[in-house]
C-alpha cells in the first residue's frame, strides 16, 4: 500500500467518526469513542508520514480522487513539504486526542464538538495533500468553516458570537485573496493542476500580483499583522484541545499554503519581494507579543503569542526566499530550515500551552489572571509541564524554541552575502525586530507563569483547584519531552528536514549526523556551533555538583516562616503583583507609542472614604485605525442600500434595464 | 570552569574595595565576598510559608545556567576544551534562563517586592537582550563569526586596527553589561530597603545558602562580562591554543591586570555616577540599542568601518 493511500484512509477514518459522532450524539460513551479513533487515526497517519519522510522521499506518491468536478476528479500528492506538514498536522491531532480523552468530558454539550473535531482533523490533512487549485480551495474552505462550527461551540458565552462573526468574515477575504492568486496562476488557459501551475512560465507582474494575494489569503489565516484581529478573539473561544489545534496547527496549514504556493509553483522569487516578507514578518513578531503582554486572559495571551511565533517564520521564510532570488542556496536553506524547525516546535510548545490553560480552565473554571495566582501548590504537576513550555517558548537553553531562534539568527548574520541595499538595511533592522521579540517573549511568559502558578491564590477557585485527569497529563508530558528532545538534538532534525530543502530549493544544510557529539554546525564550525546536548549536560553536572557540595559540607536545615517582604507582609492576596502591574514597565516604555496606553488614576479627596482606582487605557490602533472605518462604511452604505429592498416593480424592471444598457456599454467600450 | 569560581568573588571584592578607598573609607577587605559566601552557606534557610519547589531549585539553576555561561568564555587562552558548545548567542540566552528563573522565583512568594523586582528585571532585560544581540551581530560580522574563541583569535591578530563599528559595539557593550549587572547607574548593588531596587528586591525572600547561590552567581556574572570585554576589545596577550606554557603563564598574568583594570574603572565610574530613576533607564538601554544597531548598519554598508 503505498503512503499516500494509507494518508486517505485515515483521513476517511476522519470523516467516518465525524459522521459516527452525528450518530453517537446522545451516547454518554461518545467522547471516549470518538477520542480513541481520532487518536488512532492521526496517530497512524503520523506514523505513516514520519515512515515516508525518512525513507525515500525521491518517490514522490499521486493519488486521483474521481470526485469533485467530473472532468478533472480531486488530485492529491505526497512530497517531502507535504509529509513534513502532515507530520505537524497529525502530531497536534494525536496529542489533541489523547488531551480530548480527558478534557473532553468537562464538556457541557459534547455534540456541539465531537463531529466537528475529526472533520476538523481531515480538513488539515486534505489540505496539505490537495495537488490541484480546485481541491485546495474545496479543502481550505471545508477546514475554514468546520474550525468556525468549533469556535461556535461555546455561542453563549460572552463576546465569542462577535469572535465567530469576525473570524467568518476574515475568512471568507482569505478565500477570496487566494481565489484569485490561483485564478491568476492558472491563467487563460485554466489548468488548476499544481503540476502545470509549476511548470508554466509567470511573468513578474502575476507574480508580485500572486504573492501579495498569498500575504493577504494565507496571511490572513495565520495571523500576519494586520490581518491578525479575528484570531486573538477565534482561537480562544473554542474548547482548549481545539485552541491549540487552530493555533499550533492550522496556522501552519496557512504557512504551508504560503510556502506551496509561493517557494514551489512561483518558482524564482523577487528580491524585493521578499524584502516585503521579511519586514511583515518582522513587524508581526514584535506587534505579537507586545499585544501579548498586555493581556491579561490567558487563552488570548496564548492567541497573542502565536501572532508572534508566526512573525517569526514569515521572517525566516522572507530570509530564505532572499537568499534563494540570489542564488545562495546553502543560506536558503539555513533559513528555510530554521522556519520549519520553528514550525515544528511551535506546533509543540503552543499545544502544550493551550493544553495547561485548558488544564487550568478545567481546575479552576477561570481564563483571567488576575483570578489565579498559587496554582503550583495545588497542581505541581501540570505546573511543571507549563513551565517546560514557557522556557520552550521564550527561547531558552537548553530547549528547542532556542534552536530555531539561533539558527534564524545565524541566517541573519549571513545577510552580508546580499547583493541588495534594501535587504542590507531591512536585514539587520528586522533581526533586531526578532532579537527584542524574543526578550520580550521571555518576558511576557514569566508575567502568564509567574501571575497564574506563583505567588498566593487570588481567588476562592484557584485556592480549591485540583489536578487535573491523567489523560490530559499524559498528552502534556509527552509535548514536553519532546520540548526538551528537540532541544538537545537538532541536528537529527535538521537532517530530517533535507529532503524538503532539497525539493523546495534545490540545496540542503551540511549533514548534521556526522559533527561530534551531535553538534550542529549550520555553516562550519569555526563561524558558529551549538550543542545543546552538551549545554544540557553540563549544565545538569554543575547544578547537581552545587547541590551535592552544599548539602554535603555545608547546611542543610531548613525553617518555614511567614515571608519576610522587608517586615511588612501584605494582608490580602490582592495586593500582589497583578499581571497589569507586571507589565506596567514595559507598558510605560512601548505602550505610549504602540498602542496610546495612559494610566489614570483616581485619587479621592482627603476624608473621602472611597478606595483609589487606576484605570488603564488602551487602544488597538489597528482594529480603530483600519477596521472600525471599514465597518463604518460598509454600515453606512448598507444602510443607505436598505432602501432598494422596499421599491416597486416599475423601478426595480427600470432598474435591471439601466444596469444592462451600463454593462453593455461598458462592453462596447472595452473592445 | 574552576578559575572563574575562584576569581568571581575576588573580582567582587576588589571593585568593593576600590570604591571604599574612592570615597576614603577603609574598606573591607578584598577577601570579604568569600567570608560572606561561607557565612551564609554554614546559615539555614528561611522559606516563606507558600514558597514552591520553584523557589527552592531556583538558586541552583542560575548558578549553573551562569557558570556553564562563564565557563564557556575564554579568560586567558582560546580554544578551550569545549568551546565549541555555545557560541555568543547562546551564552546570550544561557544568561536569558538564568534571568527567567530568578524572575520566576520573584514572585513566587507573592509578595509585592517580588513582584516589583521581578517586573523591572524583565523590562531591563526586554532592552538589553536586543541591545546585546546587536553587539554579537557586530562582532560576527567583522570576525566572521560567533565563536567566542575564533573572535578573540581575530582580534588578537594584526589587522583588525581601529573600526568605528568596534567603537559603538564596545560602548553598547559596557552599557548593557552595567545593566546586566544591576551597577549603577541602572540598579545600585549595595542598596536595601529601597524602592527603586531591582535585583535586590527580587531576591528579597531569599537566605542562607540559597542566597549564597544567588549571590555568587552575580559575582559570576560580572566577571563573565568582564572577561567577555577583555577577550573581545582587549586580547593583547591572550595565549592561542597549543602555544607554549611560557605564553599561557603571561595570558593569565594580562588576564589578572584586565580584571585589575576594569574592576577599577567601574569603581571609578560607580562612584563619579549617580543612580538614575527606574524610567530613564529605558533611553540608557535604548541608547544602547541604537548604538549596536548604527555599528551594525555601518559593517552592513562596508566592511571598512
Amino acid at each position: 500500500m503505498s503512503a499516500i493511500v494509507l494518508q486517505m484512509l485515515c483521513v476517511a477514518g476522519l470523516l467516518g467518526s465525524a459522521v459516527l459522532a452525528i450518530i453517537l450524539s446522545r451516547s454518554k460513551i461518545a467522547t471516549a469513542i470518538i477520542y480513541s479513533v481520532t487518536l488512532v487515526a492521526s496517530a497512524a497517519a503520523l506514523i505513516g508520514s514520519i515512515h515516508w519522510l525518512l525513507g525515500d522521499t525521491a518517490n514522490v506518491n499521486h493519488l486521483t480522487v474521481p470526485i469533485g468536478l467530473p472532468w478533472l476528479g480531486a488530485h492529491f500528492r505526497l512530497d517531502a513539504l507535504a509529509s513534513f506538514f502532515l507530520i505537524v498536522v497529525n502530531f497536534g491531532g494525536a496529542s489533541a486526542s489523547l488531551y480530548g480523552l480527558g478534557y473532553g468530558h468537562h464538556e457541557e454539550a459534547p455534540q456541539r464538538v465531537l463531529p466537528f473535531f475529526p472533520a476538523f482533523l481531515a480538513g488539515m490533512n486534505l489540505v496539505v495533500l490537495a495537488d490541484d487549485a480546485f481541491s485546495y480551495l474545496l479543502c481550505w474552505e471545508f477546514m475554514s468553516l468546520v474550525s468556525w462550527a468549533l469556535v461556535m461551540a461555546h455561542h453563549r458565552e460572552a463576546g465569542n458570537a462577535k469572535a465567530g462573526y469576525v473570524y467568518l468574515v476574515m475568512a471568507s477575504f482569505g478565500t477570496l485573496a487566494l481565489l484569485l492568486a490561483f485564478g491568476l496562476l492558472a491563467g487563460p488557459g485554466g489548468d488548476y493542476g499544481f503540476a502545470a501551475i509549476r511548470t508554466a512560465q509567470h511573468t513578474p507582474y502575476v507574480a508580485t500580483l500572486v504573492l501579495i494575494l498569498m500575504l493577504l489569503g494565507a496571511g490572513s489565516k495565520a495571523g500576519l499583522v494586520p490581518l491578525h484581529v479575528w484570531l486573538p478573539l477565534a482561537h480562544p473561544a473554542a474548547p482548549s484541545h481545539v485552541s491549540a489545534l487552530m493555533s499550533g496547527v492550522m496556522t501552519k496549514v496557512a504557512i504551508y499554503g504560503f510556502i506551496r504556493v509561493v517557494f514551489d509553483l512561483l518558482g524564482q522569487p523577487s528580491w524585493w519581494a521578499s524584502a516585503i516578507v521579511l519586514s511583515l514578518g518582522g513587524i508581526t513578531a514584535a506587534m505579537g507579543i507586545l499585544y501579548a503582554m498586555m493581556e491579561k486572559d490567558l487563552k488570548r495571551l496564548l492567541a497573542y503569542s502565536t501572532i508572534e511565533n508566526v512573525g517569526v517564520i514569515f521572517a525566516s521564510l522572507g530570509l530564505a526566499s532572499a537568499f534563494q532570488a540570489n542564488g545562495l542556496k546553502l543560506l536558503a536553506a539555513l533559513a528555510f530550515a530554521a522556519a520549519l524547525f520553528h514550525v515544528l516546535n511551535h506546533s509543540f510548545f503552543k499545544s502544550l500551552l493551550f493544553f495547561g490553560a485548558g488544564a487550568v480552565l478545567t481546575a479552576t473554571g477561570e481564563r483571567d489572571m488576575e483570578k489565579l495566582g498559587g496554582l503550583i501548590h495545588r497542581m505541581p504537576l501540570t505546573s511543571f509541564v507549563v513551565l517546560v513550555g514557557c522556557v520552550a517558548i521564550s527561547a531558552l537553553p537548553p530547549f528547542n524554541g532556542f534552536v530555531s531562534e539561533w539558527l534564524m539568527f545565524q541566517a541573519v548574520l549571513q545577510s552580508p552575502e546580499l547583493p541588495q541595499w534594501a535587504l542590507k538595511i531591512t536585514v539587520p533592522a528586522v533581526g533586531a525586530l526578532l532579537a527584542l521579540a524574543a526578550a520580550l517573549a521571555a518576558a511576557c511568559f514569566v508575567k502568564a507563569y509567574g501571575v497564574a502558578f506563583l505567588g498566593r491564590p487570588r481567588s476562592l477557585a484557584a485556592e480549591t483547584a485540583e489536578e487535573v485527569d491523567r489523560y490530559s497529563l499524559s498528552a502534556m508530558f509527552i509535548l514536553a519531552a519532546l520540548c526538551l528532545l528537540a532541544g538537545i538534538l537538532p541536528g537529527l532534525v535538521i537532517d530530517a528536514l533535507s529532503p524538503i530543502t532539497l525539493q523546495i530549493l534545490g540545496g540542503r544544510m551540511p549533514l548534521q549526523i556526522n559533527e561530534p557529539w551531535l553538534s550542529i554546525a549550520p555553516i562550519a564550525e569555526s563561524r558558529s556551533s551549538y550543542n545543546g546536548l552538551l549545554v544540557m549536560l553540563f549544565f545538569t553536572v554543575s547544578a547537581s555538583s552545587a547541590v551535592v557540595f552544599i548539602h554535603r559540607f555545608a547546611s542543610r536545615a531548613l525553617r518555614r516562616g511567614p515571608a519576610w517582604g522587608c517586615g511588612f507582609s501584605d494582608p490580602t492576596p490582592a495586593a500582589q503583583y497583578s499581571g497589569g502591574s507586571f507589565a506596567q514597565p514595559i507598558r510605560r516604555v512601548f505602550g505610549t507609542l504602540v498602542f496610546h496606553a495612559r494610566d489614570h488614576v483616581e485619587m479621592p479627596a482627603p476624608g473621602d472614604i472611597r478606595p483609589a482606582r487606576l484605570r488603564i487605557e488602551l487602544h488597538d490602533l489597528i482594529w480603530e485605525g483600519m477596521y472600525e472605518p471599514i465597518a463604518g462604511v460598509v454600515g453606512f452604505s448598507a444602510d443607505k442600500l436598505n432602501r432598494l429592498q422596499f421599491l416597486t416593480i416599475r423601478r426595480y424592471l427600470s432598474l435591471v434595464f439601466a444596469t444592462l444598457v451600463t454593462l453593455l456599454l461598458v462592453l462596447a467600450i472595452w473592445s | 570552569m574552576l578559575l572563574v569560581l575562584l576569581l568571581a568573588p575576588l573580582l567582587t571584592g576588589f571593585v568593593r574595595k576600590m570604591k571604599a578607598r574612592l570615597v576614603r573609607r577603609q574598606g573591607a577587605s578584598v577577601f570579604q565576598p568569600y567570608r560572606d559566601l561561607l557565612r551564609l552557606l554554614r546559615k539555614e534557610v528561611v522559606l516563606a510559608d507558600n514558597a514552591s519547589w520553584l523557589f527552592r531549585v531556583t538558586p541552583y539553576v542560575t548558578f549553573a545556567a551562569i557558570w556553564v555561561a562563564a565557563a564557556l568564555v575564554p579568560t586567558f587562552a582560546t580554544g578551550l576544551l569545549f568551546n565549541w558548545t555555545a557560541d555568543l548567542i547562546a551564552i546570550v540566552a544561557l544568561l536569558g534562563s538564568a534571568r527567567f528563573f530568578l524572575a520566576l522565583a520573584g514572585m513566587d512568594v507573592g509578595t509585592s517586592f517580588g513582584g516589583i523586582g521581578s517586573s523591572r528585571e524583565v523590562m531591563i532585560a526586554a532592552l538589553a537582550e536586543p541591545a546585546m544581540l546587536l553587539f554579537v551581530f557586530c562582532m560576527a560580522l567583522v570576525a566572521g563569526s560567533t565563536q567566542l574563541s575564533t573572535v578573540a583569535n581575530f582580534m588578537a591578530s594584526s589587522y583588525v586596527g581601529l573600526r568605528v563599528s568596534l567603537g559603538m559595539a564596545m560602548i553598547a557593550l559596557i552599557m548593557v553589561a552595567l545593566a546586566e549587572n544591576a551597577r549603577i547607574p541602572v540598579d545600585n548593588p549595595a542598596t536595601h530597603l529601597e524602592l527603586t531596587m531591582v535585583h535586590e528586591a527580587m531576591v528579597l525572600e531569599y537566605s542562607g545558602r540559597h542566597l549564597a547561590m544567588i549571590e555568587f552567581g552575580s559575582f559570576l556574572k560580572l566577571l563573565l562580562y568582564i572577561s567577555l570585554i577583555a577577550c573581545v576589545f582587549l586580547p593583547w596577550k591572550i595565549a592561542v591554543f597549543g602555544t607554549g606554557p611560557l605564553s599561557y603563564t603571561i595570558g593569565a598574568a594580562a588576564y589578572l591586570v584586565k580584571l585589575a583594570a576594569a574592576g577599577f574603572f567601574l569603581a571609578l565610574f560607580e562612584t563619579a555616577t549617580a543612580k538614575m530613576r527606574v524610567f530613564r533607564v529605558p533611553q540608557f538601554l535604548g541608547a544602547a540599542l541604537m548604538l549596536g544597531l548604527l555599528g551594525t548598519l555601518l559593517l552592513f554598508v562596508s566592511k571598512g568601518f
